[in-house]
């Protein structure tokens, strides 16, 4: 999608190239147009890379230690931590790893949200996104029962049996899930399973999300189509590379404290007691990424009700390109929208904390106005919105805001050449 | 970039406190200094052998540790016996071995190979002897309970007198930290239990140190590597961040634009 034909240098190259084009495909990707006035928040794409590939490295080497039968899991992590070679590493990086990857796919989803990088022309990107997500989520949910703790065990109980709630054919459908009729052997065989294949399902949708992206290319924190290339734009490389390789390794440096000072801290303690279907913990509750729809979940009083809310808060997200009717994408311009978008980061915060607690009382009252206000934010707020907001003017491209000082500055010029 | 770091250490801060808020039931626990916690630390060695021999000669006649093998008594960052006091230690147990070329099983001394013999052969024996509660396995009990080392040591210390309008049944004991204040295991632990070898007072507050320091080197074998590593592994990446950081501002500097 350069601009210019890429014709190799040397001969054997340029015979490589004709039969099948991959330095054709590389000097696309290092000569890839980016907007210069990309911020912080758009380093997180390739930091998502970064713990894909983390997972399938780690977990490729922990499924050569790990035994998927419910008699000896748990002795085999056991195993894995104590008597493999630096197993408690990798294992520690997996297991921290699943929540590195998810802060960053959420600030990853936030960023989108303020920018509006959701909107035309880049709908399918952020299709595909929504379907890693709940692809990542699937995965997240079966590593974590793969250990055969207390809490590996009664989450999937518990998850399963939503299913359930299905008319007619819930409790046949949680059967077959199971391979049985109650979560056992043939459930922690099947979720290995789907568990290791999942992540390459991911990597080919992460191919196609950034082949998606490349198409129209990124949006940027002003928000407006830029020409390509143009004094708006920078290579790929070096410029974004070295910047993306700065924000991973500030991201590392997170990482590496929760892996080395407190690994088991995103972990419930409940895990490192051997599944027993005979005793259940006094309190079930899912890993931290997925707290927000488990307090939706369980806000909803009806089982079939809360499952059908709890998925639809996901799904909802899937048109979110068709709710939100503003032509101006970004936040920056959106005066209203800014602030209905922080309400929302809270309303998902609070929503967090709730599924933390107990379903009762105060809590559960809180939990279901916040959900209440998830729903209105994006089917009645983002909808009107679009046509009641009085937007601010737009700049006709980023140098000017640049050029101009402060982006703030640079409007207000462009409102003064409106007035007049 | 200011701003990004605000709202990224907020993020982090936040997440700290939710999954902590969750994790930890409020209760104070009572305190003690552990030298295995903060960026360096390490066992005591004399803690951890004391705490093995608590172990031994107390928990072990209920409690087993079935993920742990003789020769980790010896291995660097844990006890660190001597080999010979290792061997000498695994001698001292009996394991039923076989079978042999006639088909029989047979006994003989554990060797450093072995697992930690168990106080039963397995659960439901367990619990038989100990009026249907079962001790848990401690292989990794400091991990599985939410205070950690915190809750251990006090619950080995909270054994008090039931509050006056409280029944306990037959064979069930009042602890201050217990889940419920009710527990089946009766006060395990008095002063001048037993003797400690290295001439240490063993009062209840020592003995609760060192068997629980014991129980945390139990979970987590490899702590002193781990500290280690990770201090190396951030002050490189500290210094990496830096360079890179520099290498992006000059390369930057090529285009009238702010990173």
């Amino acid at each position: 999608m350069s601009d210019h034909e890429y014709t190799p240098t040397s001969k054997v190259g340029k015979w490589f190239n004709d039969r099948l084009p991959l330095l054709t495909l590389a000097n696309h990707l290092t000569d890839y147009p980016t907007p210069k006035n990309l911020n912080y928040w758009w380093t997180f794409g390739g930091i998502l890379t970064f713990c894909l590939i983390t997972q399938i490295v780690t977990g490729l080497t922990l499924a050569m230690h790990y035994i998927a039968h419910a008699d000896m899991a748990f002795e085999s992590v056991e195993h894995i931590m104590r008597d493999v070679n630096y197993g408690w590493l990798i294992r520690y990086i997996h297991a921290n790893g699943a929540s590195m990857f998810f802060l960053a796919v959420y600030i990853h989803i936030f960023r989108s949200l303020f920018y509006g990088s959701y909107k035309s022309p880049r709908e399918i990107i952020w299709i595909i996104g929504i379907i890693i997500y709940l692809l990542m989520m699937a995965a997240a949910f079966m590593g974590y029962v793969l250990p055969w703790g207390q809490m590996s065990f009664w989450g999937a109980t518990v998850i399963t049996n939503l299913f359930s709630a299905i008319p007619l054919v819930g409790e046949g459908i949680v059967t077959w899930l199971w391979g049985g009729y109650s979560v056992d052997n043939p459930t922690l065989t099947r979720f290995f399973t789907l568990h290791y294949l999942i992540p390459f399902l991911i990597l080919g949708l992460v191919v196609l999300h950034i082949w998606a992206l490349h198409v129209p290319g990124n949006n940027n924190p002003v928000g407006i189509d830029i020409k390509k290339p143009s004094k708006d734009t920078v290579p790929f490389h070096p410029y974004i590379v070295i910047k993306d390789g700065f924000a991973l390794l500030m991201f590392m440096i997170v990482f590496a404290f929760f892996v080395f000072y407190s690994p088991n801290i995103l972990g419930h303690a409940d895990n490192y007691i051997e599944a027993n279907p005979m005793v259940t913990p006094a309190h079930i509750v899912p890993e931290w990424y997925l707290l927000p729809f488990y307090a939706i979940l369980r806000s909803v009083p009806d089982k079939l009700l809360g499952v059908v809310a709890m998925l639809s808060a996901i799904l909802i997200l899937a048109v979110l390109p068709w709710l939100d009717t503003s032509k101006i994408r970004s936040a920056v311009f959106r005066p209203l929208y800014k602030q209905f978008y922080w309400i929302l980061v809270a309303d998902v915060l609070i929503l967090g904390y709730m599924g933390a607690m107990p379903a009762e009382g105060l809590y559960l009252l809180i939990a279901r106005v916040a959900t209440a206000y998830y729903f209105l934010h994006f089917l009645v707020i983002l909808p009107v919105l679009g046509f009641k907001e009085k937007t601010l003017p737009v700049p006709l491209s980023i140098t000017e805001p640049i050029l101009g000082g402060s982006p703030n500055l640079a409007m207000a010029k462009n409102k003064e050449s409106i007035d007049k | 970039m200011k701003n990004f770091i605000k709202l990224f250490s907020i993020l982090v801060l936040f997440f700290f406190t939710v999954t902590q808020s969750q994790s930890a039931e409020k209760v104070d626990y009572l305190k003690t200094d552990w030298s295995f916690k903060g960026l360096f630390g390490k066992f005591d060695r004399g803690s951890l052998q004391r705490g093995y021999q608590v172990y031994t000669e107390v928990c072990a006649s209920c409690h087993s540790m079935k993920y742990l093998s003789y020769r980790n008594l010896g291995e660097k960052g844990g006890p660190e016996f001597s080999e010979a006091e290792v061997k000498a230690i695994a001698a001292s147990f009996e394991v039923t071995d076989g079978p042999n070329a006639d088909g029989e099983m047979f006994d003989r001394p554990a060797k450093l190979s072995d697992k930690f013999v168990m106080p039963y052969e397995n659960v439901k024996a367990a619990q038989a002897a100990n009026g249907g509660a079962y001790p848990p396995d401690m292989s990794v009990l400091v991990k599985a309970r939410g205070g950690g080392v915190d809750y251990i040591y006090s619950l080995l210390q909270g054994y008090e007198d039931a509050p006056t309008g409280m029944t306990l049944d037959e064979g069930v004991h009042y602890n201050k930290y217990m889940y419920g204040n009710k527990i089946r295991m009766s006060a395990p632990l008095s002063d001048d239990l037993i003797e400690y070898g290295d001439g240490t007072k063993a009062t209840v507050e020592q003995m609760s140190k060192d068997v629980t320091t014991f129980l945390m080197w139990a979970a987590e074998p490899h702590l002193e590597s781990r500290h280690q590593m990770g201090f190396k592994a951030i002050v490189y990446l500290i210094i990496l961040t830096i360079l890179v950081y520099f290498s992006m501002k000059k390369i930057w500097s090529r285009v009238e634009s702010e990173v």
